[in-house]
């Protein structure tokens, strides 16, 4: 451009440039701050910490000292594996039937499905409590499964009727001429496409089913305690060093879970 | 084709899009009938219990949470953060995407990751990373005191002010994803003809582009609100015992005091009102859409 940089272009990359900068330091420095807290030496949060050390991990992984904690972990995985898993069939199997239908009841199913992701999660947690004890049912690791289905079902359908928008139709009326059954069609054509979508919905929901707090909070008891939950009485009581640990290895292990499923599926690109 | 025609197969134009899998949706929608929708429903119908042993029927609940001032001003508050951690996010979340879109493209997916970081970390995570950031000796107070700013340590846990600062990063990738989403599929000429038309950067950002990308503003800012009302663990330990908002409101009702009527009636206020932001946005939205689509 000939045209010289006035005053207002000056003060647009400069009020924009310090918003940016702000904003991408508000998002990096508290996971850089988590990952440097988990090696200090210090029985506080003092931050920068006093000296370093692995002391925090050494008592996060003694199997007498941490025992709540590791039950509460394994607790997690398995919910989360489990939600993961069940919302990955149901999940698809409406994806396919909602995707690119214009009629009202696939709209209103849309929506309904979609109401997790904006309704206050917690009204559903304590609803769900109410149910469950309602229909005299004990709390349990697969009602704490029930509930995290509708939480993160969303996550899966969402990213499927994306791939699914994507799908020529006409690879399906192909081999439906060749003579292919619905089934086969979908095994050989349809599911190789949109599977991508589908893994990387399934990410997303496991993280969310992992990271969820709105109705574990509800559901989980002395035998079904799960990682978050465990992790908030932790903070609220005693601000356990403990948790910059556990922090810590959940931020190492995501991020070796995002490289993996960046190679497998394209993450990064799917999410956006 | 024209084989299939001569079978006597109905002609694959007519055919409606996928007529057998419309029964597919059918296990899904089953199970949020019993299992999202029926609880919902109870929900309901507890709060509108007289007594915590549920007896009675009546909306006594609801007049008792509209009589007491107290309840306006949790409501009010919880309401109010949602709608300062939206202004926030908007306001560092546009920059940032305008810096996205103008990023050289193999900077792109670097600047992404950063922007979905918040995602990728469990919320408790991000809660104690916030705890060290804003404590008496945290990396904030560190920062101001050894160069001179404040003579003591602020006050920043357990106050508003670090609520909405640590909401800000929580909610970010929701405010972002869907804005780059639209910013990116924005023609990049518009902007050029703008600045030819002898328009600042300024005029075209509040004229052309911020106009445009409208539609994933509003997308985020119903996510953010959305999500910063209901953020339990968030607001417990960063807003601590100070500040009674909805979420903790509800929990203390339903876990500590067993009054299941009365958490029911906060439940459901929560979720109205949430809806009926969510439902206004969501118009504004669709009001947006049609302003840019034609």
């Amino acid at each position: 451009m000939a045209r010289p940089a006035g005053a207002g272009d000056v003060s647009y990359r400069v009020v924009l440039g310090l918003l940016s900068l702000v904003a991408l330091l508000i998002l990096v420095t508290p996971v850089v701050v988590v990952l440097v807290t988990s090696f200090t030496d210090s029985r506080s949060l003092r931050f920068p910490p006093p000296a370093l050390s692995l002391r925090w991990y050494r008592s996060l992984f003694d199997p007498v000292q941490s025992a709540q904690i590791h039950a509460a972990a394994w607790n997690s995985l398995v919910v989360a594996a489990s939600s993961t898993a069940i919302s990955v069939v149901l999940g698809t199997a409406a994806a396919l039937a909602i995707a690119r239908r214009r009629t009202w009841w696939s709209q209103a199913l849309d929506g309904l499905f979609m109401s997790p992701l904006v309704l206050p999660t917690l009204a559903f947690g304590l609803a769900a409590l109410m149910f469950f004890s309602t229909l005299g049912l004990p709390l349990s690791i697969p009602l704490m499964i029930v509930g995290h289905v509708a939480i993160v079902v969303p996550f899966i359908l969402r990213t499927t009727i994306a791939s699914l928008s994507q799908l020529d139709r006409g690879l399906l009326d192909t081999s439906a001429s060749l003579g292919a059954g619905p089934f086969y069609t979908f095994r050989r054509v349809t599911l190789p496409i949109i599977r991508p979508g589908i893994l990387a919905g399934a990410f997303i929901a496991f993280m969310a089913s992992l990271d969820n707090v709105s109705v574990s909070l509800f559901l989980a008891g002395p035998e079904t305690d799960v990682l978050p939950i465990r992790m908030w009485s932790m903070l609220e009581s005693t601000l356990d060093v403990r948790t910059a640990a556990v922090s810590g290895v959940l931020i190492f292990t995501t991020a070796l879970l995002v490289v993996v499923m960046d190679r497998v599926v394209g993450l990064t690109r799917r999410i956006s | 084709m024209d084989r299939a025609l001569q079978q006597g197969d109905p002609p694959i134009a007519e055919r409606p899009p996928r007529e057998r899998e419309g029964w597919l949706a059918l296990p899904l929608a089953l199970f949020f009938l019993f299992f999202f929708l029926a609880p919902l429903g109870l929900l309901a119908g507890i709060s509108l219990r007289v007594t915590p042993q549920l007896e009675g029927l009546g909306l006594v609940q609801y007049a008792k949470f509209a009589g007491d001032a107290f309840n306006w001003s949790v409501l009010g508050q919880t309401l109010l953060l949602g709608v300062k951690t939206v202004a926030v996010t908007a306001c560092i979340g546009v920059p940032l995407g305008l810096l996205f879109m103008d990023a050289p493209r193999r900077w792109q997916p670097i600047l992404l990751f950063i922007i979905v970081l918040p995602l990728l970390t469990s919320v408790v995570v991000r809660t104690f990373a916030w705890i060290v950031i804003l404590g008496r000796e945290g990396l904030l107070n560190n920062l101001l005191t050894g160069l001179g700013l404040v003579a003591a340590p602020v006050r920043l846990l357990h106050t508003e002010l670090g609520l909405v600062i640590a909401l800000a990063q929580i909610e970010m990738p929701l405010m972002l994803l869907p804005l780059i989403s639209v910013m990116s599929r924005l023609d990049p000429n518009l902007r050029d003809a703008s600045a030819a038309l002898g328009a600042g950067r300024w005029r075209t950002l509040f004229r052309v582009t911020l106009p445009l990308s409208l539609p994933g503003l509003v997308a985020g800012c119903l996510l953010v609100f959305a999500s910063s009302v209901t953020a339990f663990v968030s607001q417990t330990i960063i807003g601590g015992g100070r500040m009674v908002l909805m979420p903790f409101y509800l929990w203390q009702q339903a876990t500590t005091l067993f009054n299941w009527p009365f958490a029911a009636t906060i439940g459901m206020v929560l979720l109205v009102s949430v809806l009926a932001v969510v439902t206004t946005l969501n118009a504004l939205g669709r009001r947006s859409r049609a302003l840019v689509h034609g």
